[in-house]
């Protein structure tokens, strides 16, 4: 209901294009290069959000029949561009162009009109609606009007089609199922489910694989591959390398929100890639310090809590990293949730530099030095519609007070200060979280609770959806926090980062720790083994429960 | 450089290798639990119902009379109008507090048209035209406005109020200047079903299908149960949101035309306090406040409810002061046993879906 909040940046509007602009047709706009004419492209397309320019004159093209990636880090600018592909934004300069022809979506529906469809990167359902319906929202079939339908729903058909669509994606969904439950990966196979519905001739993925099992990633790509057979033109972002040079002809690197390159995949190497997105050579993405190992500074014994985890024990020491590994749903997140206090256990202790913790009590953990960055950092770790010094100042509230009340100046100088050393990518630290791109709402998270001066840093998850160059100074961040005598707990799927990152490696399964694994030597196969509950025969410190935890 | 390239092709995350089987059937159990629970819901409000009128009846034996059953009906079947209105407008996730005031407005436009000698049928049209018109105001100020609708249809309510103590003053009609053709039709009926029930029954059931098998009724929920996607889905969420409310006063008109039928008589206060039975009925019959769910014929049972616990209690021998007491204590029932069974349902969902950990 409130479309005036997204275009209100609009000022000059896409009329406002210089003539010049529009001498510079994108390339084979010609009838002789009609074959390959582009169905949809943007013309030094420009996007502003009060002082933050998301998009500066960034041209693109795609063409009938080709896979076009869209590559950059996070905050490059990538999702903004989709939006205004997508007619959800309407760019501030420059021109969007359907079959060559300077086109205005004044609205989603108008961008759908065009044959337009798109993947977000955040899943859109209606939870209370079937699955079913999330597909066909506004564009059910209809009976026939001979058949007395009158215009109604033909609910037969919206189940069967949608029946279909599923068998083509291989995915066992009850089209007759509410779409509230599903997990994000599922929820992600509707939205896909949807844009093929329409039978698009552009279809635009925004990281549409970042809960997709390989299977289910594998059966995407060839659902790509056939509607790419079919003449579509497909522009498709992803953090994963691997999946630009499996599935695109060419690729485009954002920087900034600025245009860096657009050249074929074809003898590219990843390499050069992350070049282009970065801007300089990654030192290492993995840039672990030897750190001096102190004392125990989390001592966690026989903690559990029925029917979710049983009998965990470890300790992390200061200047350590530990990693928790696992698959998702073996325990992690809720031993982190409940070491943090946030939900309460039925047995152990965790103690804290020796001094037990009281259950159940985050602000008691909080007060005992410890911190803890959740996964899920838009439910969690933010309140998106805050100002940047609001949120990264709200666990440090009790420092910044004078006679009881926040001081606004105390409260701006200490985030700038984090700010700056986060090398956070803002406008201005009074705008909202809202308006940051992920992997900046993550640095945010991390600087409201490194304000705090935590001795034991609990992260979980801490770069997932984030682009390399970010994932690089997170890693780097937490590298040096342990340098500085922090315990640092780390949950992560990601395994190159738990082999790259972590001193030792604790694997869960099933609620209960399996393994415990030292860093050298370790490969990430015996990290599989251990946490899928095969026992791995060359690692003997795989074992069920404490007895395979060092003391 | 090289461990940089290498990481995405050799990063099988953990996350990732729970193999998924290839595509087997669809587990149809989650639809049927969901579906049961729908239909328990307004199953739940009848068996309460026929309990509260046979228990009655074994108390008090002329309570289930046909005249009994006659008033019964009449005075749910101008409830049932309002709470299918205001039922559709929550289905959106908002609200119409002015329906009481429509309706007392309305009523005595009605009324007063029937007084100067006007057609019955342009009585009833003039009531239902100027309850649309309030509708379209409210739904202006909600949708273009972007004022929340608690506020703007709060100050509708008084606005409305204030025209009608100033239009109405201290007059009032009464049936011996309305016509006796219009209130006989009033407490007519086929047998013992009231003209009234009937037309109440019709208007359920014309919106209940139009909801659920039109694309444009089905926006209704989408806008409900999330307007981001909605909008992203391309629907015109104020076009819609617009539809809802002038259909809302709409049907507060026709039930104010009604309301002179039945009790033939009308003053500045009519229709005071209305709104909130109102949407304790449409909560008791199961439609959500956050939007999205529930069906205008839950919303008709539960008016259907709250009239016969009203009707109740004075052939029990209760005070009627406890009248109040009681739907307030239903209301808050039926929001707990919302939220206890929306929260088990979505648990429910997630331990079967495949992915979740």
């Amino acid at each position: 209901m409130n479309d005036s909040t997204e275009v209100g940046h609009n000022a000059a509007g896409p009329e406002a294009v210089n003539p010049e602009a529009a001498a510079a047709v994108p390339p084979g706009s010609g009838p002789a290069a009609a074959a390959t004419a582009p169905i949809l492209a943007l013309d030094a397309v420009s996007v502003s959000f009060g002082a933050v320019r998301a998009l500066r004159s960034v041209s693109l093209a795609l063409a009938p029949g080709s896979v076009h990636a869209l590559a950059g880090e996070n905050g490059a600018g990538k999702s903004t561009l989709v939006k205004v592909l997508a007619g959800v934004l309407r760019p501030d300069g420059g021109r969007v162009l359907v079959d060559g022809e300077p086109t205005v979506f004044h609205g989603p529906a108008d961008a759908r009109g065009a044959g337009i469809a798109v993947i977000y990167q955040e899943p859109t359902v209606f939870p209370h609606l079937s699955i079913a319906e999330n597909i066909y929202m506004g564009r059910q079939p209809r009976a026939s009007l001979r058949g007395l339908g009158l215009g109604r729903i033909d609910r037969t058909k919206v189940r069967r089609w949608t029946a279909d669509l599923f068998a083509r994606l291989g995915v066992a969904l009850d089209p007759d199922q509410p779409a509230r439950g599903l997990s994000i990966a599922d929820q992600q196979m509707v939205e896909i489910a949807k844009a093929l519905s329409f039978d698009a001739r552009v279809l635009i993925m925004d990281e549409p694989t970042a809960a997709l099992t390989p299977a289910e990633v594998d059966r995407l790509f060839a659902v790509a591959r056939a509607l790419k057979a079919q003449g579509a033109a497909i522009l498709f972002i992803s953090h994963r390398l691997d999946e630009i040079f499996d599935l695109c002809d060419t690729v485009t690197t954002l920087r900034d929100g600025g245009w860096i390159a657009t050249e074929p995949v074809a003898g590219l190497g990843a390499d050069d890639l992350v070049r282009r997105m970065v801007g300089r050579d990654l030192d290492s993405l993995y840039p672990k310090q030897d750190a001096q190992i102190g004392e125990v500074a989390l001592d966690v014994r026989r903690l559990t809590r029925e029917g979710v985890f049983t009998d965990v024990s470890f300790q992390v020491r200061r200047g350590e990293i530990v990693a928790l590994a696992g698959l998702v749903g073996a325990g992690r997140t809720e031993v982190a949730r409940a070491v943090f206090g946030i939900d309460r256990w039925d047995a152990g202790s965790v103690q804290v530099d020796g001094r037990t913790l009281r259950p159940g009590s985050p602000s008691a953990a909080m007060s005992a030095g410890l911190a803890l960055v959740p996964e899920d950092r838009r439910a969690q770790g933010l309140v998106m519609m805050h100002s940047i010094e609001r949120n990264s100042t709200l666990t440090g509230v009790r420092g910044l007070t004078r006679g009881g009340l926040v001081s606004r100046a105390a409260e701006r100088s200490r985030a700038a200060d984090w700010a700056a050393r986060l090398e956070l990518k803002y406008g201005r630290l009074s705008d909202a979280v809202a308006t940051l791109s992920g992997g900046n709402q993550q640095k945010v998270v991390l600087g409201k609770w490194l304000s705090t001066a935590p001795k034991v840093l609990i992260v979980d998850e801490p770069t997932r959806g984030i682009d390399v160059g970010t994932k690089a100074q997170v890693h780097r961040l937490l590298s040096q926090l342990a340098a500085d005598g922090v315990a640092v707990l780390m949950i992560s799927s990601d395994l190159p980062e738990v082999l790259g990152m972590a001193d030792r490696i604790l694997v869960m399964h099933e609620g209960r720790l399996a393994a415990e694994l030292p860093r050298e030597g370790t490969t990430e196969e015996a990290v599989l083994a251990a946490a899928t509950g095969a026992r791995a025969a060359s690692e003997p410190a795989a074992g069920r429960g404490p007895a395979g935890v060092a003391r | 450089m090289s461990s940089t390239s290498a990481t995405p092709r050799t990063s099988p995350t953990l996350a990732a290798s729970e193999g998924t089987a290839p595509a087997p059937a669809a587990d149809t159990a989650p639809r049927r639990l969901v579906a049961f629970i729908g239909r328990a819901r307004q199953a739940a409000i009848l068996v309460v119902l026929v309990l509260l009128l046979l228990a009655t009846e074994l108390d008090n034996h002329r309570f289930l009379s046909s005249q009994g059953i006659k008033d019964l009906l009449l005075d749910a079947a101008i409830l049932m109008l309002v709470a299918v209105g205001q039922a559709v407008v929550v289905i959106t996730r908002n609200v119409d507090l002015s329906v009481g005031s429509v309706l007392g407005i309305s009523a005595f436009a009605a009324a007063d048209l029937l007084a100067g000698g006007a057609n019955p049928v342009w009585a009833v049209a003039a009531a239902i035209l100027l309850g649309a018109g309030f509708g379209l105001v409210n739904g202006l100020l909600v949708s273009f406005g972007q004022v929340p609708a608690l506020v703007v249809t709060l100050g509708m309510l008084y606005v409305v109020r204030g025209l009608d103590s100033i239009w109405v003053g201290p007059r009032e009609i009464t049936s011996q200047s309305l016509p006796a053709g219009y209130t006989d039709f009033g407490h007519g009926g086929l047998g013992p079903i009231p003209y009234l029930a009937l037309i109440a029954v019709a208007a359920t059931v014309a919106v209940g299908y139009y909801l659920a098998r039109y694309r444009s009724g089905r926006e209704f929920y989408a806008i409900g149960s999330n307007a981001q996607a909605a909008r992203l889905a391309g629907i015109g969420l104020r076009k819609r949101v617009v539809a809802a409310y002038i259909f809302a006063g709409a049907l507060a008109g026709l039930a104010g035309a009604l309301y002179v039928a039945r009790f033939a008589y009308v003053d500045a206060t009519t229709g005071g306090g209305y709104e909130l039975t109102v949407i304790s009925a449409v909560v008791v019959g199961g439609v959500a406040m956050t939007g999205g769910v529930g069906s205008v014929y839950g919303a008709a049972l539960g008016a259907l409810l709250l009239t016969s616990i009203n009707s109740v209690l004075p052939a029990l021998n209760v005070s009627s002061v406890w009248e109040e007491a009681i739907d307030g204590f239903l209301l808050l029932v039926a929001i707990a046993v919302d939220r206890i069974v929306a929260g088990r349902v979505t648990s429910a969902l997630r331990e079967r879906s495949p992915h979740h950990g």
